[in-house]
């Protein structure tokens, strides 16, 4: 989230699109509640599926899976040509008036830059034009045709409402209704917030569903504003903090890169992914990119990394291609891979196309699944009839099951969506043999490295280098890792004019303090700061609320530098003044910033040209993504691999995104012909993931799988709710139960009637509910561009009566 | 062994020749106030209640809709009823929180031939002593809301209860402390009204002109309160009745049998005054034998 949960209740406007809070965030919606009744807030869901947030919703307004960009898009076009955007804000701190490069294009759904043999674009002309000293031109009376605001305007034009109904199954005047809420909070002193989850993350244009809206955000001017924002909800406990630790296949902590193998020397790594700063004075902070990693270098290898071996840059793996989990998964099905750890992941019931999921496990030398809870992934071997038709016999993989604890029988931090990292205390010892998480993993590695000590092999330096100071090396205390998180001094810090600022030993307070010389260490330094040596910021409770916009500074802490909205410098004007006095958040104090929240800025003075969107070397807000995602800088709407229509009416020969991956192993789709329904998966208030079928409360409030089907495919099938259906694609069939419902309904989509078929995901063949098969032997292994987040919310199916 | 209360108001099949225990003073009306308004059917109150209460109904199966379990039984007290309506074009899916609404003139109570098997307190709450029901199923036919489910194995009939042991002590009943949208409240009785006149007025401000507060007359008003977007036809609701009333009949069988129970209230008297005269006092070991059994 940019803002945080709290933060919900000062919007005018809720939008709550690619998501359903209500259902899956239930706790986190009393604060869409609180908008509504205390702010007159308007509650707006856009959404295939007419859902738990519809039920309290002010409008709800169906789209057919997979067409969020068309529909977005449409919302710019309208914002456009009805003049319904921000001005100020947009001329100001976006990049509207940058000129981009003359070698730029779009023509016939394909950008310029297409490269056919690598099925990847060239880039290099989705930019700006430079002046001889490197900065990006402008032109800040929008007029030049090549500015990014008239670049933009000619990109959504094709997006009318027609066009938007026809691909969207939106009827008009719904999604005119829904323009003009949106169109309302471009008014300086109105706000929507978005919030959105995985119905806009797992799409094969999955970032660029999230893109679209950010771009919608910047236009209203929402972005930096209390009741404002693109907010994220995420789907597990602290996956948030997750994310921020980098547990991903190309990052390292904080948001820094794995090194990728074209950069052989640290310099070279340095100088690829420190960006130059690009707009006249403004303030680049990722210049600082070389301190961080430095000190990140340091925190992992400690007094082995020295300015002579590059800080120990060679033992880091460097990465070829993206080795995510479908990557992994790929590769064990074609039996490259000898042995897998899974950590608190149910694989088989969470990965894409669950056939492929048993193949590629079957083909493993070892498992070892680190869970509390015995899973479908632990015990995928099993015989269980239809729900899970192996033979065990055949087959040969040997399976670890090491039983770890749930959150509750630790200590530590848990970060949420607002990026608040609380601490929390344990609350009972993990029953039988369990242990923590962190426990697991590290008698594991001292037994890794006891290996390597006598036996040698490959990687063994980056093991034997790797600091492991910890006062118990086999466990790890949780304040002993925060603190290394946090990071200190390895030497007296000293400023300009030799004064000692942080003394030798001492615990950071701000990630200002790091530097690239190898005198500080720092495990992740957005959260530098959370535990300094006044103590344990994220045990803070002082829920104080001095300006009644919900801010608690005093709550815990929240990355970075307890920052509550980012990009907040940009809820005044350039001249300071606030956009809403009602939500003047902070304001210049003579000679420094100040208030409510914690500036998310420098000390640069109101009207000094410097931009609020401090991160991008530009200084402001993209609604042009020159090269940063792969489909292209401006969003497009990309039919899902597995489209009902079969063909993309704006441009009938580039139907799906050009630059998905696709392996030869996954490359059947299905089509409408045999699979002529959209099914789309998601997850009920009753569950957690896979998790809660194996508790008993959880599963008598939802015991057995079922799908959801409008009436009109009910008395299409002849099917009666709680009749048996089979639901088939191309990659296997689950038989559930039929829920017939008014709340899912036909759409017409490019002259032809399109029904969907609702499947929640949270039963499998292990658990306290009834034993069943797991959804995901339905779903496509293909993901996002960008992410390779997989397409879980829009695929093809037939449904039938068992 | 429950601590015994000195404040009911009513205590079922019992001769005003007898009352209650009345000794304390009054007590504050309490209400459960349940805006359905803003409550996203999690079933949150549905967990917490078998959480709180130590129930735990058999895991069943779907039966093509959300509503899970699918009704009201000796172990669940309450549960999420989902209602899709669709009118002029506009589909609503109206979710209601069902259980025992707490009713002033409590129809169980008025139908049960157990003395003391259902008691009313000063405060509001309708409770069933279980240790003094005989299962006859009588308040099953008295309570104009279908609430009351009898429990085959131990023949005794069971709903909310309120959360007496929780409101006692000064706590919320537990589904309240649970919702996490504040669709369900708890208070004073007159606070709550006041609170729902609020949310009448901001649904009404969005365009629900027939919104209003679920208390009905017929029962002599709830203790369970409910804010309706269409408090004209609560029947939408998944079948809350419109005009709810004790059931003619149980009037009818109480006119008959009142002096039944006052003359065998006497004779019971008259047998243990017998009793005292012959054998003596009840000896203090002979209730630890039954606590025993």
């Amino acid at each position: 989230m940019t803002n945080h949960w709290v933060d919900i209740k000062n919007a005018n406007l809720v939008l709550v699109m690619g998501g359903n809070a209500a259902e899956a965030h239930p706790v986190g919606f009393r604060w869409a509640i609180d908008a509504k009744i205390n702010n007159k807030a308007k509650i707006l869901v856009v959404d295939p599926r007419f859902t738990r947030s519809a039920a309290v919703a002010d409008e709800h307004v169906r789209l057919r899976p997979g067409t969020d960009i068309a529909f977005l898009s449409g919302v710019l076009n309208y914002l456009i040509t009805n003049d319904k955007y921000q001005k100020e804000y947009v001329r100001e701190y976006t990049n509207a008036s940058f000129i981009v490069r003359s070698d730029f294009d779009f023509a016939d759904g394909m950008f310029s830059g297409w490269d056919d043999a690598k099925k990847q674009y060239n880039r290099s002309s989705w930019n700006y034009e430079f002046d001889e000293d490197g900065y990006a031109r402008r032109d800040p009376t929008l007029t030049h045709p090549r500015c990014v605001f008239n670049l933009l305007k000619k990109h959504v034009s094709r997006y009318t409402p027609d066009v938007v109904s026809n691909i969207c199954g939106t009827p008009e005047v719904d999604f005119l209704k829904a323009c003009e809420m949106i169109a309302e909070t471009a008014a300086p002193d109105k706000t929507m917030t978005s919030l959105y989850a995985l119905g806009w993350t797992e799409h094969t244009v999955g970032a660029q569903n999230i893109r679209t809206m950010a771009m919608i955000q910047l236009m209203l001017g929402n972005i930096g504003m209390p009741g404002g924002g693109i907010n994220a909800l995420r789907g597990h406990t602290n996956v948030q903090g997750l994310t921020d630790v980098g547990v991903m296949a190309t990052a390292l902590p904080g948001y820094l890169a794995l090194p990728h193998e074209r950069f052989a020397t640290l310099g070279a790594y340095l100088e690829g992914n420190t960006p130059k700063t690009t707009g006249r004075g403004q303030v680049n902070y990722w210049s600082n990119y070389p301190k961080f990693f430095i000190s990140l270098l340091k925190s992992f290898y400690g007094n082995k990394a020295t300015p002579e071996n590059e800080y120990g840059y060679h033992w880091l793996p460097k990465w070829d291609k993206m080795y995510d989990t479908m990557q992994f998964m790929d590769m064990m099905e074609n039996s490259e891979v000898n042995g897998f750890i899974v950590q608190g992941y149910n694989v088989v019931a969470c990965m894409p196309n669950k056939n492929k999921s048993i193949r590629a496990l079957s083909n493993l030398k070892f498992l070892v699944v680190i869970d509390p809870l015995s899973c479908e992934t632990a015990n995928f071997w099993q015989n269980h009839g239809e729900f899970n038709d192996v033979d065990p016999a055949s087959i040969q993989t040997e399976v670890f099951n090491l039983p770890s604890s749930c959150f509750a029988e630790e200590e530590g931090s848990i970060t949420n969506s607002g990026r608040w990292v609380q601490w929390h205390w344990q609350g009972a010892e993990p029953p039988g043999e369990g242990k923590t998480d962190s426990a697991v993993i590290a008698e594991i590695m001292m037994k890794v490295r006891e290996l390597y000590e006598k036996e040698g092999g490959a990687g063994a330096e980056s093991f034997l280098n790797m600091r492991w100071d910890y006062s118990q090396p086999k466990h790890p205390a949780s304040d002993e890792i925060a603190k290394e998180i946090n990071g200190r001094a390895l030497a007296d810090l000293t400023d300009a004019n030799g004064n000692v600022v942080v003394k030798k030993g001492q615990l950071f307070s701000s990630f200002a303090q790091l530097r690239d010389d190898g005198s500080t260490e720092c495990g992740m330094w957005i959260y530098a700061g959370c535990w300094t040596e006044a103590g344990n910021q994220m045990a803070r409770r002082d829920n104080a609320d001095p300006s009644g916009l919900g801010n608690h500074l005093g709550w815990s802490w929240a990355w970075p530098l307890n920052r509550r909205i980012l990009y907040n410098r940009a809820s005044l004007d350039p001249s300071g003044k606030p956009w809403d006095p009602k939500r003047e958040i902070i304001s210049w104090q003579g000679n420094k910033w100040g208030g409510f929240d914690v500036p998310d800025f420098t000390a640069a003075a109101p009207g000094s040209g410097v931009n609020p969107f401090i991160m991008q070397p530009e200084g402001v807000g993209r609604l042009f993504a020159i090269d940063k995602m792969a489909e292209g800088p401006f969003p497009e709407h990309y039919e899902p691999m597995e489209s009902p229509i079969g063909t993309n009416p704006l441009h009938p020969d580039v139907v799906t995104s050009p630059t998905v991956r696709v392996f030869a192993n996954d490359s059947n789709f299905g089509t409408s012909d045999q699979y002529p329904y959209v099914a789309t998966t998601y997850r009920l208030t009753e569950h957690f993931h896979t998790l809660t079928k194996s508790a008993r409360l959880n599963a008598i409030t939802q015991p057995e799988a079922f799908a959801e089907i409008s009436e009109t495919l009910a008395e299409k099938i002849g099917v009666q709710s709680g009749d048996i259906v089979k639901v088939t694609s191309i990659r296997g069939y689950v038989k559930v139960k039929a829920a017939v419902t008014k709340r899912v309904k036909a759409l017409q989509v490019n002259g032809q009637t399109v029904e969907v078929v609702g499947l929640p995901i949270h039963w499998g063949f292990k658990g306290a509910a009834r034993k069943t098969y797991l959804t995901n032997v339905l779903t496509p292994s293909v993901g996002d561009s960008n992410t390779q987040t997989p397409e879980f919310k829009a695929f093809l199916v037939n449904i039938e009566k068992a | 062994m429950t601590l015994q209360s000195q404040d009911y108001l009513e205590r079922s099949a019992t001769n005003a020749l007898r009352p209650p225990p009345q000794a304390r003073d009054a007590q504050l009306e309490v209400a459960k106030l349940i805006d359905v308004s803003i409550c996203i059917g999690c079933k949150a109150c549905q967990v917490a209640c078998s959480g709180w209460n130590d129930t735990r109904e058999e895991v069943g199966f779907n039966h093509g809709k959300l509503d899970n379990p699918l009704n009201l039984t000796p172990k669940t007290w309450t549960v999420m009823r989902y209602n899709e309506i669709e009118e002029n074009g506009k589909l609503q899916w109206l979710i209601r929180k069902d259980g025992c609404m707490h009713c002033s003139e409590p129809g169980c109570l008025k139908a049960c031939p157990s003395p003391g098997a259902i008691v009313k307190h000063a405060n509001g709450i309708v409770d069933f002593v279980s240790e003094n029901c005989i299962g006859c199923g009588y308040c099953i036919a008295g309570c104009p809301f279908d609430v009351p489910r009898l429990n085959e194995k131990d023949k005794r009939v069971y709903k909310c209860t309120l959360c007496v042991d929780r409101v006692s002590v000064g706590q919320e009943p537990a589904c309240v402390k649970t919702c996490p949208t504040g669709a369900i409240r708890f208070g004073t009785k007159e606070d709550m009204k006041k609170l729902a006149e609020d949310r009448v007025e901001e649904l009404k401000s969005r365009g629900f002109q027939n919104a209003g507060l679920y208390d009905p007359e017929g029962v002599g008003g709830t203790h369970v309160m409910y804010v309706l977007h269409h408090a004209d036809r609560p029947e939408l609701y998944s079948g809350l009745p419109k005009d709810p009333k004790i059931s003619p009949l149980v009037g009818f069988w109480k006119g008959i049998f009142k002096p039944l129970v006052a003359a065998g209230f006497a004779a019971t008297f008259a047998a243990a005054a017998l009793h005292y005269m012959a054998v003596g006092p009840v000896k203090p070991e002979d209730h630890e034998e039954e606590e025993k059994a």
